[in-house]
């Protein structure tokens, strides 16, 4: 799934990580969801929401919206 | 790269078990070996060393419940997918080549070593899948 967490994560400065830190998973798993390999679950969207005041749909495109796009 | 709890907990598991495992079969050789065992006991010392494979097997099942990293899950999930379908084709495919003897029997303790074997081509396949698109 395409998501902006490559640019929020480097709007502050952040590597992958320091973003796995703060998630609490491992590095491969933010380099996992980074790069579209993996699909977070919807408990894992919303720590990542959460931590970057967002909402999950301002992160992660909506992969039918993708399609019709 | 740091491991996880549960992957220590995996780790202290499979070496306990590990050691169980070659105690109890090095006892077992040398008491069939030398007619020191005989009746129930005798069934006893024969089941000892595969209660320890059996033991990893559970250890690994204990890893996946214990495991709170859901990437890391998967991919181990998927690893054991391919053990087991490597291990189980191959099982199937000499099980009817030893129905129309064209080959030897072999004992089914091989089903698991192949299974182990199949954990390394599983990692090779998530590898795989992880080429070429690293940030």
């Amino acid at each position: 799934m395409k998501n902006r967490l490559k640019v929020l994560r480097a709007e502050r400065d952040w590597s992958q990580q320091d973003l796995a830190e703060r998630l609490e998973v491992s590095r491969q798993s933010v380099n996992a969801i980074e790069t579209g390999r993996y699909d977070p679950s919807l408990p894992l969207a919303f720590r990542i929401a959460d931590l970057f005041d967002m909402s999950i749909e301002a992160i992660f495109q909506n992969p039918s919206k993708e399609i019709q796009a | 790269m740091s491991q996880s709890v549960a992957q220590r907990r995996y780790n202290k598991r499979t070496i306990v078990f590990s050691l169980f495992y070659a105690a109890t079969l090095i006892a077992a050789v040398y008491s069939f070996k030398h007619h020191l065992v005989a009746g129930p006991l005798a069934w006893v010392v024969a089941v000892l060393p595969a209660l320890s494979i059996v033991g990893i097997f559970a250890a690994i099942g204990l890893y996946l419940a214990e495991e709170s990293d859901e990437y890391v899950r998967a991919m181990t999930v998927r690893q054991t997918l391919w053990a087991s379908g490597f291990a189980l084709s191959i099982a199937t495919i000499w099980g009817f080549l030893e129905s129309f003897e064209l080959v030897g029997h072999v004992e089914s303790y091989w089903v698991s070593i192949l299974w182990f074997g199949g954990l390394g081509l599983g990692t090779c396949a998530n590898r795989l899948s992880t080429v070429g698109r690293r940030s």
